[in-house]
């Protein structure tokens, strides 16, 4: 009797284990918190030096175009305008997620309505192969392939905004594809089966109903695209040409926010301003991303609360 | 849809010192948030012998039976009293791990482990702190007989449980719990996924151990109540209504609501 | 044009979409392999790369690939399981875990340029690590630890609610039935994810140029002594990996086979990555069955 008294009011192995157990599993948790914490943190502080320390005007530096951060112009200010990279990367997310989508579309619909078993069962495969390339392989065939295409077709170089395009669409569509692959599957089955059953054709079905249904969806997946379009940074940096000057047509050499870093940020020195200068590239990078999280979020409550 | 009086109630109470009681609950209240599943559950429930819960789905019967070992604790709110060896278990200070060793739970699905039908068995033994290879293997021998299921698989005792009918993989779950050597035995709806000729069996087992344990099962079959229980309960919306011997409730129920119910004139 | 038509038209244009598709990825295959295989030899996998001159290898860019990628599994597997475990199991619903889940889809969609920057900061400049394949191992386990970490929370949630309810009845504590129950029979999916996020790893470059460095100094594959400057196995030192030896000698181009080593080696990893691809699909399969079949 008291036998049991005690072994149930007392401690055993087992809550001793649970309690170190839980405190270790929150530990692994805490610390990638800590990561994210930081990364903002670090970033932050050294992306801001360029406007806080060295006192550039965050005005200019989003629109001047002229980006040669260790030299000054005739009034003693740095020249660190970071325009033509901004609009890179914009141009070049915009343009491959425009180009993609209606193939996602395709590809989306065809694994889910016109041949649902068949269809998944083979490019299931197709859409993991495209995002299992790694990207320097997707920038090596843009630079021996797509470059020279584009330079015999278009003229100039070859490099330049449209390559960059071209690669990325190859490169988000497979992202595109399967995040709008899940929406339409969530498209529950009996708004289909009552469009088909008041004798609508399955595109009438496909256009009017699912299509329409899915379309948060839709807008989510194309984001998360432009969100890894945005990001991409070896890929678009061996095909653009990485000339920092405002792109004045689609085949002259350009550049990116992150193609400016990957190529700038081992020739300049800690602490310097053309150094911070890159940081602030990267800052802009970090503030898309946390963007595009929040547009996502937003679609995605917008339209738990239509439902 | 009939209404039926909320508070009328007829609960038969035991004298605990002519009686032994298994195991009693005192004014318990089960809250899912903002539901009140439960409302004032008292209930004693004899050592040796099979009480049974009926009443219509949704009405609280699973509810009742989880907090018994405190597998309501992460989704629901349970206030009051269980009361088990003079002790009671629902309050914090308990180690809940150990109370339901001597607490075991039979569930409604069977629910074997993805392992071998002796380490379904050996391996909650090995990790309860039992390290002999034989006294574990007598266990299992043991366990298996008592839950009805050793002759048909002693040759086989390597297969994945998984193999296993419905009907087996139930009587594995209920060797599984036995050999932990509880006092008390909760099931919930036991036979509900089991052919006539598997619940034959099931309790055929039951009645055998009924000898042995305080035995608590959920049904939703009548028959199976009156064919093998000694204590009934009717649960409706949350309330007890009545308890009492099987043979009263099924005779001569004191309740028009549970009359209706097993008349099948209910609702 | 009448509702038929319209269907029909609509059916062929999505199936020349995707026929289009289709045909990139074969194209693109197709040409890596193609051009690539000629070059991939016994001596290309093994000897080490030439700056100036033709005929060199991959060898030691290939070592440095699988070692950044045991080292890198090595780090985050542990920590994606406790955090997916803490997660799934423990986690109360309030602010902070609403607060942590946030954080890790945030890390989850920065690019790797960001995340490689960052290991650049934090290690190779303020902790002195220089370039090197532990500051590289942690980069990467940044850049994994957020998918990672789902898939673990994903394939423990896979396992039916019942299994974790025998556990518990049978006196486990959540920790043992995490465990003892649940582990063992979300194995399947974790170990599936975990080849897939090796492929993802092995393919990366951006988050190591600057983290493990661009450049592979002579190693001595009989010195195993993982102090030792030349020892492949030494942590410390700076290692160019395969794919980041694509995109140097396709970036400075002073590589006079440039195009022929950057096929070949791009014909490597599209190997890997379609080996890492199969083999999660083949051993997923292998290991539910032999968990869940006799023993
Ligand atoms: N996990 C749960 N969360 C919220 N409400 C629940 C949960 N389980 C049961 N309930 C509610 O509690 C009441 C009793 O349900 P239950 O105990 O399952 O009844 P029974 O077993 O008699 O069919 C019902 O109203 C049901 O909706
Ligand atoms: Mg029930």
């Amino acid at each position: 009797m008291e036998d049991i008294k005690r072994q149930l009011t007392h401690s055993s192995k087992a809550t001793k284990q649970d309690r170190y157990g839980k405190a270790i599993a929150f530990f692994c948790t805490f610390l990638i918190g800590l990561l994210v914490v930081s990364i903002l943190y670090l970033v932050a502080s050294r992306g801001l030096a360029t406007f806080f320390k060295d006192h550039v005007s965050v005005w200019d530096f989003l629109t001047k175009q002229n980006w040669n951060p260790s030299q000054v112009d005739k009034n003693g200010s740095p020249l660190v305008g970071a325009l033509p990279m901004i609009v890179g990367s914009f141009s070049v997310t915009i343009f491959s997620a425009v180009l993609a989508t209606p193939f996602a579309i395709a590809m989306a619909l065809f694994m889910t309505e016109i041949e649902p078993r068949r269809g998944t069962k083979f490019l299931q495969p197709v859409i993991e192969l495209l995002v299992g390339i790694p990207s320097v392989v997707y920038g090596f065939v843009g630079l021996t392939i797509v470059v020279p295409v584009v330079r015999t077709v278009f003229g100039g170089t070859g490099f330049g905004i449209l390559s960059g395009t071209l690669v990325l669409f190859v490169m988000v569509l497979p992202t595109i594809t399967s995040m709008y692959v899940d929406s339409l599957r969530a498209v529950p089955r009996f708004y289909r089966e009552a469009s088909l059953a008041l004798g609508a054709t399955r595109w009438q079905t496909i256009y009017k109903v699912v299509l329409r249904a899915s379309i948060p969806g839709l807008l989510t997946a194309i984001i998360f695209g432009m969100a890894r379009a945005f990001g991409e940074a070896l890929a678009v940096q061996m095909v653009i040409g990485n000339a920092s000057l405002l792109p004045h047509n689609l085949i002259s050499p350009a550049s990116t926010l992150t193609s400016v870093l990957t190529t700038g940020m081992g020739n300049t020195v800690m602490g310097t301003l053309p150094n911070n200068a890159l940081w602030s590239l990267a800052l802009i990078l970090l503030l898309m991303s946390l963007c595009f999280n929040l547009i996502v979020r937003y679609i995605g409550k917008k339209g738990r609360m239509a439902k | 849809m009939k209404t039926y009086s909320l508070t009328d109630n007829y609960v038969h109470k035991f004298d605990p010192t002519k009686t032994e009681i298994g195991l009693s609950t005192e004014n318990l209240q089960v809250f899912y948030g903002d539901n009140h599943a439960i409302f004032d559950g008292t209930l004693q429930f004899r050592k040796n012998a099979i009480t049974a819960m009926i009443g219509a789905s949704g009405s609280g019967k699973s509810t009742f039976l989880r907090c018994l070992n405190r597998m309501n604790d992460d989704i629901a709110t349970v206030q009051g009293k269980i009361m088990y060896q003079d002790i009671d278990i629902n309050t914090p200070e308990i180690n809940v791990y150990e109370m339901r060793k001597h607490v075991g739970m039979v569930f409604q699905r069977p629910n074997p482990f993805a392992k071998s039908i002796f380490k379904n068995i050996s391996y909650p033994l090995r990790k309860s702190g039992i390290k002999n290879k034989q006294d574990i293997a007598q266990r299992v021998e043991k366990s298996l007989r008592q839950a009805a299921l050793w002759d048909e698989v002693k040759d086989d005792l390597n297969r994945s449980a998984l193999d296993l009918s419905g009907g087996q993989q139930q009587r594995l779950c209920i060797a599984r719990t036995l050999a932990m050597n509880p006092d008390v035995l909760l099931l919930d709806e036991p036979a509900s996924a089991l052919d006539p000729i598997s619940t034959g069996k099931l309790e055929q087992a039951l009645q055998e151990l009924q000898k042995n344990y305080t035995i608590i099962m959920v049904t939703h079959s009548m028959q199976q109540a009156s064919r093998i229980s000694d204590y009934t309960a009717f649960f409706h919306m949350g309330h007890i209504l009545e308890f009492d011997r099987t043979e009263r409730i099924f005779t001569r129920p004191q309740i028009q609501a549970t009359e209706d119910y097993i008349s099948g004139n209910f609702g | 044009m009448n509702a038929k038509k319209i269907d029909k038209l609509a059916t062929a244009i999505i199936g020349f979409l995707v026929g289009v598709v289709v045909l990139i990825l074969v194209a693109l295959i197709g040409y890596i392999l193609v051009t690539g295989l000629p070059h991939v030899s016994w001596h290309f996998l093994t000897s080490p790369s030439q700056s100036f001159l033709k005929g060199g290898g991959i060898g030691d860019q290939l070592f440095n690939s699988l070692y950044l990628l045991v080292l890198t599994l090595l780090i985050s597997f542990p920590i994606a399981l406790g955090a997916g475990i803490y997660l799934f199991e423990y986690a109360p619903q309030n602010w902070v875990t609403s607060t942590i889940r946030v954080a890790i889809e945030v890390l989850s969609s920065l690019p790797s340029v960001v995340v490689g920057l960052f290991g650049f900061l934090l290690f190779v400049i303020e902790f002195k690590l220089g370039f090197s394949i532990l500051s590289g191992a942690i980069a990467l386990t940044f850049f994994n630890l957020p998918l990672l970490t789902r898939s673990v929370e994903n394939s423990l949630a896979s396992v039916p609610k019942l299994q974790r309810e025998a556990g518990l009845a049978l006196g486990f504590s959540r920790w043992q039935t995490v465990l003892g129950v649940i582990f063992p029979e979300a194995l399947p999916g974790i170990l599936t994810a975990i080849i897939l996020s090796a492929g993802r790893i092995f393919g990366e470059a951006a988050a190591l140029i600057y983290t493990a460095g661009q450049s592979a100094p002579i190693l001595n594959f009989s010195n195993w002594n993982p102090l030792s400057p030349t020892s492949p196995l030494n942590p410390m030192r700076p290692a160019e990996t395969l794919a980041v030896h694509i995109w140097k000698i396709n970036s400075e181009g002073i590589m006079p086979d440039a195009s022929a080593v950057s096929a070949g080696a791009s014909a490597v990893l599209i190997l890997a990555v379609l080996i890492f691809n199969f083999s999660a699909r083949w051993l997923g399969n292998r290991i539910y069955r032999k968990v869940t079949a006799s023993k």
